[in-house]
């Protein structure tokens, strides 16, 4: 590993950390205002963080 | 794990050589494919290597097929000699060699001796068959269960909610109320597939199938040709002729369009293989890390660590395959979707 490679992946996960975070933290704010909606909120949740994940890792292959 | 263990208690018996090194090795060789089921080794007072497993066969394809047993290789630590073929295991792959088992190196650390076709049943292909026998008998017993009465009894009482779930909360939402019959056998069976080797891969077996890519791209691909070969008119009308936008940009999303069915499936693959590789990779290490601190401050803590990591691979475990299945049933949805006027 070359060190473009190793900022390129830390680049990456920031970048893919904050992606998730927000939808967390969104997603937490949703429930909190209609908890009844929680099983609806939390499926779109997971499908938004796992794409964001899969490019992350496309990325990270690539880096 | 137990692996781990007692390859690193042989490793501090020896006293010498460079522990993270061959923490290291050890690492690659377990995300590695191999000839024959191994659990432990350990060196014996005499010092030669004893290993407690089971050999599977290989099966080759070389002006004609050869089956022998891995037990030939003797762990890849001997050449095996079949009517008077010379073959020899080179990092875990065969190639064809001599009867001194000399292995020929380009410059790129690469051997250039003859690599035969290989169709052997390797540790992953008889893990595949194992759950595969497994899960038919399991599901074929629940369901003659449910011919007696409608109540679930034994397993079906564990799986029953579950099997419900997928149908309720990820087929009927997500493929629709007439369509999502066609295709719950296959998300039932991807679902429980992915889950049980997952599962399987953090036992003490060391067998770790999601982490082989072509698995994966396996996995992926009966996705994919389900999503093609399933689709109505209108999935192909929204790719190639995309409705209520201007001809100019129909023409651009097109190729878009076209790139992203092949990018879906291709995302499902990496994110397996990404997610269980990872997993499996700070696990070990984090295993590894016990006998490199060697005082009890560090080795109980990377123990405690290596406990919340093996929980939360559970937790991946399934997540993992719920979002394959959730995914998979996404893309048929958009594949059988039927025209709507309202965009």
């Amino acid at each position: 590993m070359t060190i473009p490679n190793i900022v390129g992946a830390g680049l990456i996960v920031i970048g893919a950390g904050l992606g998730i975070g927000k939808i967390g933290g969104s997603a937490m704010d949703a429930i909190a205002r209609q908890p009844e909606a929680s099983g609806k909120i939390q499926t779109a949740m997971l499908i938004a963080a796992a794409l964001i994940e899969g490019i992350g890792f496309a990325a990270l292959f690539a880096a | 794990m137990i692996t781990t263990f007692s390859f690193a208690k042989e490793e501090k018996h020896e006293g010498e050589g460079d522990i993270k090194t061959e923490i290291k090795e050890y690492i690659n060789h377990h995300l590695l494919d191999s000839h024959d089921f191994s659990l432990t080794s350990y060196t014996n007072g005499a010092g030669e290597h004893k290993y407690i497993g089971f050999p599977l066969p290989v099966i080759l394809w070389d002006n004609g097929l050869k089956i022998f047993s891995s037990s030939k290789f003797h762990h890849g630590e001997s050449v095996a000699e079949v009517n008077g073929e010379y073959y020899t295991l080179f990092h875990n792959k065969v190639y064809k060699t001599d009867a001194a088992g000399t292995i020929n190196l380009d410059d790129d650390h690469h051997p250039t001796n003859i690599k035969p076709i290989d169709f052997s049943i390797t540790k992953n292909v008889f893990t595949i068959f194992l759950v595969g026998l497994l899960m038919f008998v399991m599901f074929s017993r629940m369901a003659k269960k449910y011919k007696t009465g409608s109540i679930p009894r034994g397993m079906g009482r564990f799986l029953e909610p579950i099997i419900l779930y997928i149908r309720d909360d990820i087929a009927v939402p997500n493929i629709g109320e007439k369509k999502y019959k066609r295709y719950m056998p296959y998300l039932l069976t991807v679902f429980f597939f992915i889950w049980i080797i997952n599962l399987l891969g953090l036992t003490p077996l060391g067998v770790n199938v999601t982490n082989n890519i072509a698995v994966t791209l396996a996995l992926a691909l009966i996705t994919y040709f389900l999503t093609t070969f399933t689709a109505n008119k209108n999935y192909w009308g929204h790719i190639f002729w995309m409705p209520g936008v201007p001809t100019p940009m129909k023409i651009i999303l097109a190729p878009i369009e076209l790139l992203g069915t092949i990018i879906k499936p291709f995302s499902l693959m990496i994110r397996l293989y990404a997610n269980i590789t990872a997993g499996h990779i700070v696990l070990m290490s984090i295993i590894g890390l016990m006998f490199i601190f060697k005082n009890w401050i560090g080795s109980s803590l990377s123990f405690g660590l290596a406990f919340a990591l093996s929980l939360l691979e559970l937790l991946v475990a399934a997540l993992q395959a719920y979002i394959f299945t959730m995914l998979s049933a996404l893309y048929f949805g958009s594949a059988v979707e039927e025209h709507h006027e309202d965009h």
